[in-house]
């Protein structure tokens, strides 16, 4: 159906599932490797319904695994391309070897997370206890992805573009770390501007480490995460840490909503921040000073946003779906200087901006 | 009209595997006494007149390192 | 005629192809694994594909490919390989994408991938270096191993009731649809290695043609993990591998 229509631009009502693919098409994407798992399969049922091979020259593959997917997108990155995949928790959990292989490689790509509920199977209803694995590493060694918090379907689209931009300023993966609410959620989104494809010699022009074969004005070039020599390895992880330093620098993002004159604060990502948002209008009406933190990059996270408002709050609560992660970042940013409390719920309940007011309230009367 | 050949290994990477020695059908090749900086015993020419340069020991050398050259005399 | 008067340039028979960087490899004295890389090199600056090919390295002792063929190369995660090639080809489908891959690699670990990209005839070159062991860890049992096999995981040899028997995985591949050539070859003598050079070419020929996979298969020794002198190591290979792994081909269409 928005066959039809991707070629127009305008507004047009979908799920956010579909304006990943949909996103992706029209973002100059090169290509799409990926594997069924609720509640993601619309990404690649769009995108397979689109066929933009036809279109744009965009691949589109359905791979035997998670671990293949990602694999694909080690060879696809390597060759310079801007490639994709999407995937939900458990499959996440099976890429973490091939996401540390690609930031070893240092290799651009981007991975969504539609995250549901775990531990194991869990649930397929949404969640947001991925943030360790998203933020954290999940595969092995010292490595960061860029880590997108979208809250709404509109971001869904936009962060396709802003994450390839990362990961390839960076030459690092960049995450969507959505979850089954924005996933599934249909909401008006309006389609940007298309970008074209990267020509191969735009692709040697800007990527000259890619694999685009060997000519005699350079020396070959290997895309590897390897190195034996102890001096060489401590290097390569020097160099790492320097890139993620940068992106705390410079690429940042989160919103503040009503933070400014806030005695109270509360931090809240994606599908929760829109809850939250709630909450702060419901507390503002009986006269609570309740501001909102969306943090949009959960790495780097807005560290120096929150001790910035230190200063002017009495508590900082964050609210996820998940037993507690983020709060973790939040009680380093704040190092003990006020209380930051905790409220969650698991299994895929998703509080109402009520609850929420009430637990902030409980928590701070405590 | 015979064939002469010779080799040149490059005695720096022979790792004295012998299976240029064992392909020879000639019996030219066999490992020198004395060894490289790694300590392998190099392959050279111990019967160079027996050589026809039929590049076999080059053919099956694993590392690259003998060079073939042939005459028609 | 003195010897000086035969090694002179325009007498020149055989040389290292500029396809081979100059590094010394890392392999054991007699390795196998030298001498296929110095086949696919030949190939690769006969063809004039140096350009446009890009090889896929695995884990295991040949992690280091790179290190020797001068063309530019990926490194996969154990196992992955034919994951890599399958996205690189279909985003460079001009380009000559292949794998080399080890026994370990291709029909253990990354036995779903393998399986995978052959079966959709991806139209890529495999290059399955089967040894019967794992030699970069130190000579575990791997799923080629023979039965009555010592490896330091089978110490007392491969036993059918404790580790199954050997894995005929490039019977397995003549299976698949996709694949358009199947070959079985070694590289212990001159002859064998002249016959595993015309496999690879063809299967990068096969690979412009757009016929679908290519699986080479090259019966190998790993003298350090046999315990084996070099020779006596192509002598075991020839006696005990071969008749478990007969040579030719499988399957050509």
């Amino acid at each position: 159906m928005v066959k039809q229509k991707i070629n127009m631009a305008e507004y047009i009502l979908m799920k956010g599932n579909e304006a990943i693919a949909i996103s992706a098409i029209r973002n100059g994407c090169d290509g799409y490797f990926g594997y069924p798992i609720t509640p993601q399969s619309e990404v690649m049922e769009t995108l397979m319904a689109e066929e933009p091979w036809d279109s744009t020259g965009m691949v589109v593959l359905q791979a035997e695994s998670e671990t293949s997917s990602i694999n694909m997108l080690y060879g696809g990155a390597s060759c310079g391309k801007r490639v994709m995949t999407s995937s939900s928790s458990p499959g996440i959990s099976l890429m973490a070897e091939g996401l540390s292989y690609l930031a070893g490689a240092e290799l651009p790509c981007l991975v969504v997370n539609v995250v549901r509920g775990g531990p194991g199977l869990g649930t397929i209803q949404p969640g947001q206890g991925d943030y360790f694995q998203a933020c954290k590493g999940g595969g092995h060694g010292d490595y960061k992805m860029i880590v997108l918090a979208p809250n709404s379907a509109q971001e869904m689209y936009d962060f396709v573009d802003l994450g390839f931009e990362l990961a390839f300023k960076y030459r690092n993966p960049a995450l969507i770390l959505s979850d089954g609410v924005i996933g599934q959620m249909m909401e008006k989104v309006e389609l940007r501007p298309m970008k074209p494809r990267w020509t191969e010699e735009e692709i040697i022009k800007m990527s000259p480490w890619a694999t685009t074969g060997k000519t005699p004005d350079r020396k070959q070039n290997v895309l590897t995460s390897l190195a034996l020599d102890a001096a060489v390895h401590e290097a390569l992880n020097h160099r790492l840490i320097e890139k993620y330093k940068q992106m705390e620098e410079e690429d940042v993002r989160f919103e503040n909503y009503l933070c400014e004159d806030a005695d109270h604060m509360i931090v809240a990502y994606g599908s929760m921040a829109r809850v939250c948002e709630n909450t702060v209008d419901l507390a503002r009406k009986e006269g609570i000073k309740l501001g909102l933190l969306r943090p949009i990059t959960l790495f780097p996270y807005p560290t120096k946003e929150i001790q910035r408002l230190v200063p002017q709050l009495k508590t900082i609560m964050s609210v996820e779906l998940s037993a507690g992660q983020m709060v973790e970042d939040i009680r380093l940013a704040v190092n003990g200087k006020i209380p930051v409390n905790f409220y969650g719920r698991l299994g895929g309940i998703v509080p109402s901006p009520e609850e929420v007011l009430e637990a902030f309230k409980k928590e701070i009367n405590k | 009209m015979a064939l002469r050949g010779a080799i040149v290994v490059d005695t720096e990477k022979c790792k004295g595997c012998s299976v240029c020695v064992v392909n020879c059908p000639t019996n030219t090749i066999a490992l020198a006494k004395e060894v490289n900086s790694k300590g392998y015993n190099y392959a050279y020419m111990a019967n160079p007149e027996s050589c026809t340069g039929c590049t076999n020991c080059a053919t099956v050398c694993p590392d690259t390192c003998i060079t073939v050259y042939r005459v028609k005399v | 005629m003195d010897i000086k008067d035969i090694i002179k340039p325009e007498n020149k028979v055989y040389s290292k192809s500029p396809v081979l960087l100059d590094n010394v490899m890392h392999y054991c004295p007699g390795c196998s694994h030298g001498t296929v890389h110095k086949l696919i090199a030949e190939v690769i600056e006969e063809m004039g594909i140096q350009e446009k090919t890009i090889g896929i390295s695995p884990v295991g002792c040949s992690v280091f490919a790179y290190n020797y063929v001068d063309i530019d190369w990926q490194q996969a995660a154990h196992g992955r390989a034919p994951a890599l090639a399958t996205a690189t080809k279909r985003l460079f489908p001009d380009k000559y994408v292949f794998t080399y891959q080890g026994d370990g690699d291709l029909a253990s670990i990354g036995t779903a991938e393998i399986m995978h990209a052959c079966n959709r005839g991806e139209n890529i070159v495999v290059i399955f270096i089967n040894n019967a062991i794992y030699g970069m860890t130190g000579g575990q049992m791997a799923p080629t191993t023979l039965m009555g096999m010592k490896t330091a995981t089978s110490p007392n040899g491969r036993r059918e009731d404790i580790h199954g028997k050997p894995l005929k995985i490039t019977e397995l591949i003549a299976q698949l649809e996709g694949t358009c050539y199947v070959t079985r070859q070694s590289v212990q003598s001159v002859a064998s290695a002249r016959k595993t050079k015309r496999a690879i070419r063809k299967a990068f020929e096969n690979s412009a043609l757009k016929k679908g996979t290519s699986f080479v298969e090259v019966v190998s020794s790993c003298n350090s993990g046999w315990k084996l002198s070099p020779v006596k190591a192509n002598e075991w290979m020839v006696e005990n591998m071969f008749p478990n792994y007969p040579l030719g081909d499988l399957k050509d269409i």
